[in-house]
């Protein structure tokens, strides 16, 4: 009898960063945890309950708001930044999008104020004045996952990660700052990433890849994820990257 | 000589576009600005008795051509972008439209409906006696930006008209707060009328102090009776105010105690469309015996909940951000009959090329609708079907083909078939609906005939 798996995931502060209908991130996970059987616990992280377990999370999340949101989470976060780095550094999973990538950083500077990161990455976001908003449909390349990874990316910020890995190379759409040819970033079980859209609904592969991360971190006898029916989700992948690429 | 020249200019585009067969309503007043670029300044000087711009994420085309229609009906001369063409352009091709070959013109009163991220430029050019804001949600993220950029916009644009009288929905605090500055009369919904979800939230904060805000009851989205602990910032008094609401088979509800409402519409938020309306009337000091019959007479626009007979009842609404699309789910809700749904979803340049906002809809609800099929189309057809998906409500059907859609639920055993599309589907979706519906007239005919 094999065990009974179960992972806790912390939403951090989505009463503040939920621009881009994060919520769809935390549904899929959860939803292709569920679909095997394995049980999950999502525990919101929101300003009024600003403790965050570490040593329960199995995954943290942290989505995008907007610049005056992000500064509010970024003050309390700051809070936590020894915990939540040493995380990291112990293969704890983070998924970070839009706002909350760029808070993985050293610093981001608005037009207005430049804020300070949690420094987890060496990695930092610039703000170009009077530069246009990097928007659009993306498609990428990764090592990450056999399937072409797809999403929408809306940022005014510029992103350098240094000598970090990406998350893909951009095939269609603007990536990290429209230059480097480079979207998102890769370290340990962390992902930083512009993509919304939300991310995970249309890449199954990503979703997963995160999951079994999370999983053997926990369980060191766990094997794998079983295959779920993906046709749709392939299909809306397909979609995207036929339109867009073709 | 100018303006002449600007008016044929917009009259003879206008004329062109309509022999192509475009309905083109903002193009002509770009042409008309660029030979007399004061054409709005120059115009708007003829307006005798006021202007009332109508701003706000929802509602606006609504709100503004019902109070066109109740002032017509009042006996005034009334200019209006009834067709919806509501930034610059739109507007002088209204107004270079209303005048005369000889560039000449007035009016009583101008009714304006217009984008919110365009009434900073709007208001260089005319100034506004009245202002209505109905609501701000969040709306296609990649055209207007965080909501916060749209407050701003508005504050900007209200400054250049400081003696604006504002019309503000009090139940919004996002929309309420310009009353902070400026002189404003609050309209509302008094009491509690529907389930308490939870659903997306947009100004969940106080505007004032930044602290989360609590509620005693509310609407939909932020719109509610709402109140700070912590700086004391709530609702304002509001002057005008709805209460007995009753949505069973019609829309009741009474404004100010005293004036009864009964109107053959569907829709929760239209309460906040009529009370905007009444509001303004009020303010403007128009005598409102009648209001219910101009109610009544008033054809709402293509896709507000607009009914087809195709055998059975077919009805299009129109919903494009979440708020609007958990609105229209809520009235299909209120509907107990079996039904079909369709939705549509593109991403076109007028829709907002991005789809994420469909998770921040509450799909999830549709489970309870007493659905006897489902089926998704559009551009982004796959996009709606998963959201379906991990909503664990069931598609029966994913086709890229309206026309069948439609046809293939006229066989059904549900009694009304809803269908909900997005900005761009709209137009193509109600011409294959007047199509079948004409159709259908023939049929019969030819039937009693033979």
């Amino acid at each position: 009898m094999s065990e009974k798996y179960s992972l806790n995931i912390v939403h951090l502060y989505p009463d503040l960063l939920n621009l881009y209908g994060d919520k769809g991130n935390i549904e899929c996970m959860r939803k292709r945890l569920l679909w095997r059987g394995i049980d999950v616990n999502v525990i919101e992280c929101t300003n009024q309950s600003p403790e965050i377990d570490f040593e329960n999370a199995d995954i943290i999340f942290v989505g995008g708001g907007s610049d005056r949101e992000q500064e509010i989470v970024c003050n309390k976060l700051l809070k936590k930044k020894a915990e939540l780095c040493a995380y990291a550094e112990d293969n704890g999973v983070i998924v970070a999008v839009c706002g909350g990538y760029q808070l993985l950083g050293k610093y981001y500077k608005t037009e207005k104020t430049e804020i300070e990161g949690l420094g987890i990455l060496d990695i930092y976001t610039d703000s170009i004045p009077n530069a246009p908003r990097l928007i659009g449909n993306i498609v990428l390349e990764s090592e990450i996952t056999a399937q072409k990874i797809v999403g929408f990316e809306n940022h005014g910020g510029r992103t350098v990660i240094g000598s970090h890995k990406p998350l893909g190379k951009v095939i269609y759409g603007k990536g990290n700052n429209g230059e480097s040819g480079y979207e998102g970033v890769v370290y340990k079980n962390v992902i930083g990433t512009y993509l919304h859209g939300p991310i995970f609904p249309k890449n199954p592969q990503l979703c997963d890849y995160v999951l079994t991360n999370a999983l053997k971190r926990r369980y060191k006898a766990f094997e794998g994820l079983t295959t779920l029916d993906d046709e749709l989700e392939n299909t809306a992948n397909d979609y995207i990257v036929d339109r867009f690429t073709k | 000589m100018r303006r002449i020249l600007a008016v044929w200019a917009a009259k003879l585009a206008t004329l062109a576009g309509r022999l192509i067969g475009k309905k083109s309503s903002s193009s002509p007043g770009v042409i008309a600005l660029k030979i007399c670029p004061s054409l709005i300044k120059q115009l708007a000087g003829n307006i005798e008795k006021g202007i009332i711009v109508t701003c706000g994420t929802n509602g606006k085309t609504t709100t503004n051509n019902l109070l066109y229609t109740a002032l017509t009906k009042s006996g005034y001369k009334v200019v209006c972008n009834n067709l919806g063409a509501n930034m610059l352009g739109g507007i002088a091709t209204t107004l270079a439209q209303s005048c005369n070959i000889f560039g000449k013109f007035k009016a009583d009163y101008a009714c304006l409906e217009v984008d919110e991220a365009s009434t900073v430029k709007v208001f260089e050019h005319l100034t506004p006696d009245y202002m209505i804001i109905t609501n701000l949600f969040r709306d296609q993220l990649d055209r207007y930006g965080e909501i916060d950029i749209t407050v701003n916009l508005l504050n900007k644009a209200i400054k250049k008209a400081p003696n604006v009288k504002l019309i503000l929905n009090g139940d919004d605090p996002l929309t309420s707060q310009f009353g902070n500055t400026y002189y404003a009369k609050y309209f509302g919904i008094d009491e509690k009328v529907l389930p308490q979800i939870d659903e997306t939230k947009e100004g969940r904060y106080c505007t004032m102090c930044g602290h989360e805000m609590s509620y005693n009851y509310f609407h939909y989205s932020q719109l509610g009776d709402y109140y700070c602990t912590n700086c004391g910032n709530k609702r304002p008094e509001l002057d005008y105010f709805a209460k007995d609401v009753d949505l069973k088979n019609s829309l009741k509800f009474s404004i100010n105690n005293t004036d009864l409402i009964d109107v053959n519409y569907r829709g929760f938020y239209n309460i906040y469309n009529i009370l905007a309306v009444y509001s303004a009337l009020d303010m403007m000091g128009i005598k409102k015996s009648g209001f219910s019959q101009m109610l009544d007479d008033y054809k709402p626009q293509i896709g507000r909940m607009e009914e087809f007979d195709l055998g059975k009842p077919v009805i299009l609404n129109l919903a494009k951000n979440p708020a609007g699309f958990n609105q229209a789910i809520q009235t299909v809700l209120q509907d107990e009959r079996k039904k079909d749904i369709i939705v549509a979803i593109n991403d076109k340049a007028n829709d907002g090329h991005d789809v994420s906002w469909l998770w921040d809809v509450d799909f999830e609800r549709l489970k309870d609708a007493n659905m006897n099929s489902l089926t998704t189309t559009g551009i982004r057809l796959y996009d709606i079907s998963l959201r379906f998906k991990y909503s664990d409500v069931k598609v029966d059907s994913i086709n890229p083909d309206m026309r069948s859609a439609i046809l293939n639920t006229l066989n059904t055993d549900a009694e009304v078939c809803y269908v909900l599309v997005n900005y761009t589907a709209l137009f193509s979706t109600q011409t294959i609906m007047l199509e079948l519906s004409e159709k259908r007239k023939k049929e019969i005919n030819e039937e009693e005939n033979k």
